[in-house]
């Protein structure tokens, strides 16, 4: 391509690869926070000495967690593509590449919802078996509020590391910001796309842990 | 079995109660053999030095541990042997405070009183207003809308004894509940507890390594060792008789006892006594009367004074001198008038 613009970078480019990595992050991040509650609670209630030990269903779990935790990104994302079709029946474009974002990203997010859980001080469950709350009443009402801070933090932790996963989407033909940063700034030698990429990655980082920190100072009550 | 006049309900059974915890190959008895009575409507004090098994056995009035052997029976009910459902309908009938307050720092002070009935499926301005009539009782009815976090260790104190009031229950259980908190905060807890005992005639079960809370605040102590009751008793026996060694130091960190060593050596044998009162005892001319009745002579070497119960507690000791029957003499007259008489030996 012989091409003498300074840079091949389109406002309607730029736009588009925004709302494909804004896309992958938050619906990731949704469904990976949602999954990683469960996985983490789970892992929190059932381990030994938790309030629903369960050794046989935590030993289970831990297990998987640690396998897909294992996977690099890249390799996961290929690895599962006959589930990804399954699942949303392409195995290309955002929504092929929102699938193994989410199973990359709830393992993540369910081991750092067990370690909030469990830094909940362990008088605090012991108050509330004494006034006889039940597990569940324990967990949403004992051990998730006070968790709440904690949790936040976690969850923004993961959306920084899901965010980077975002730019290997390209492989699978969902675009992004990262993808744009490979494909032009990269192979096509354009300086400018290159930092206009970096510069976008930085800031959204910025921002979420921006937010991430506010949103945890309000709920931490100490 | 005695009926007692006025609360019938808060009655705490110990039964032959042994707890052991399996390490490795090795068992560690935590509880051996417990028998204990607890009258409803009674403030009963356990204590003993950390290790002794007592916050072993107040978990097991509300099911937190289990007994290896032996029966928990609180108001006719085995809470040994209940599970699940039916064991947290029975937890919810006892209130219980701890060393660390345990609130829930996220929460309102209100919302923390207000949480056992939230779990009982109340509504939240019903709960809420339950709350605040407790928060009231306890004198903090203008924090209520504070977080824990905002408030002292003592204040902290108070919205636990709240939480743990919000049912209404028969019993409290206080696991070393003013071990955290200076002696000033400890007393005014002391009295707040003393006034839910006396308001609604909850029993209360404490737990402590502090003989200062037992004095203030129980009407009957068990001394635990080793996770065996040693000796147990009216508080006020107690300090004036403690029967084992274990008892006698903790009645020591109270009332001061003995001299030092060096006057037992010089003064020591006959006629080095340790004389307790009792009430009107303590107003008694003693040391006259020894003087000019009995013809002795008199050296006094310790005098203190406390309120123990309700009751004046006078401690002397003194070295009578004169001839052997005018000792013997003082020491009848003496044995008379004090409620205990003892000598004193390095």
């Amino acid at each position: 391509m012989n091409d003498d613009r300074w840079t091949l970078i389109t406002p309607d480019l730029f736009g588009d690869a925004l709302a494909e990595t804004l896309q992958m992050l938050g619906v990731a991040l949704v469904l990976g926070s949602l999954l990683g509650i469960v996985i983490g609670a789970v892992l929190a209630l059932t381990r030994p000495g938790g309030v629903l030990e369960n050794r046989p269903l935590s030993l289970v779990l831990a297990t998987m967690v640690n396998i897909v935790r294992s996977l690099p990104f890249i390799i996961l994302l290929v690895a599962i593509l006959p589930f990804t079709r399954l699942l949303v029946g392409t195995s290309i474009g955002v929504w092929a590449a929102i699938v193994p974002l989410t199973v990359m990203i709830a393992p993540y997010i369910g081991r750092l919802v067990e370690n909030s859980l469990l830094e909940v001080p362990s008088g605090v469950i012991e108050a509330a078996r004494a006034m006889g709350a039940s597990p569940m009443q324990i967990f949403w009402r004992f051990l998730l509020p006070e968790a709440r801070g904690s949790l936040i933090l976690a969850v923004t932790i993961a959306s920084v590391g899901l965010l980077d996963a975002t730019a290997m989407a390209g492989t699978v033909g969902a675009g992004g910001i990262g993808d744009l940063a490979l494909s032009y700034g990269y192979q096509r030698y354009d300086g400018f796309a290159m930092i206009l990429t970096v510069v976008t990655l930085i800031l959204l980082v910025q921002g979420l842990q921006l937010i991430g920190t506010r949103l945890a100072r309000r709920y931490r009550r100490r | 079995m005695v009926q007692l006049t006025a609360p019938s309900e808060g009655r705490i059974l110990f039964e032959g109660v042994s707890k052991s915890f399996q390490r490795g190959a090795a068992a560690t008895a935590a509880l051996r053999d417990v028998r204990l009575e607890i009258a409803p409507g009674t403030i009963f004090g356990v204590i003993g030095y950390s290790g002794a098994g007592k916050s072993t056995l107040i978990r097991m009035v509300n099911g937190l541990e289990k007994p290896t052997s032996g029966r928990v029976i609180v108001d006719g009910i085995d809470i040994a042997a209940l599970r699940g459902a039916r064991l947290r309908e029975a937890q919810k009938r006892t209130g219980m405070i701890f060393q660390q307050f345990n609130l829930l720092e996220t929460v309102r002070v209100r919302d923390n009183v207000a949480m056992p009935l939230r779990l009982d499926g109340v509504g939240a301005s019903a709960a809420r207003a339950r709350a605040d009539e407790v928060l009231d009782f306890v004198g903090l009815g203008a924090k209520a809308d504070s977080y824990p976090g905002e408030l002292s260790g003592g204040q902290k104190q108070r919205v636990g004894i709240a939480r743990a009031l919000a049912r209404n229950p028969k019993i409290l259980l206080a696991d070393e509940a003013t071990s955290a908190l200076d002696p000033t905060t400890t007393a005014q807890i002391i009295e707040l507890l003393r006034n839910v005992n006396r308001e609604y005639g909850t029993t209360i079960l404490v737990v402590t390594h502090e003989m200062d809370v037992i004095k203030d605040l129980a009407r009957e102590v068990a001394v635990m060792a080793d996770g065996a009751v040693v000796e147990q008793g009216p508080v006020l026996d107690t300090f004036l008789r403690p029967q084992t060694s274990i008892a006698r130091d903790f009645v020591t960190t109270v009332v001061p006892q003995g001299l030092p060593d060096r006057v037992v050596a010089h003064l020591g044998g006959e006629g080095l006594w340790r004389l307790l009162m009792v009430d009107d005892e303590v107003t008694q001319p003693l040391i006259s009367d020894l003087i000019t009745r009995i013809g002795v002579g008199v050296n006094m070497l310790h005098a203190d004074m406390t309120e123990i119960q309700d009751h004046t507690v006078g401690q002397m000791i003194v070295k009578v001198t004169g001839p052997g029957d005018r000792v013997a003499a003082a020491r009848a007259f003496l044995a008379e008038r004090v409620v205990h008489l003892e000598e004193v030996a390095a």
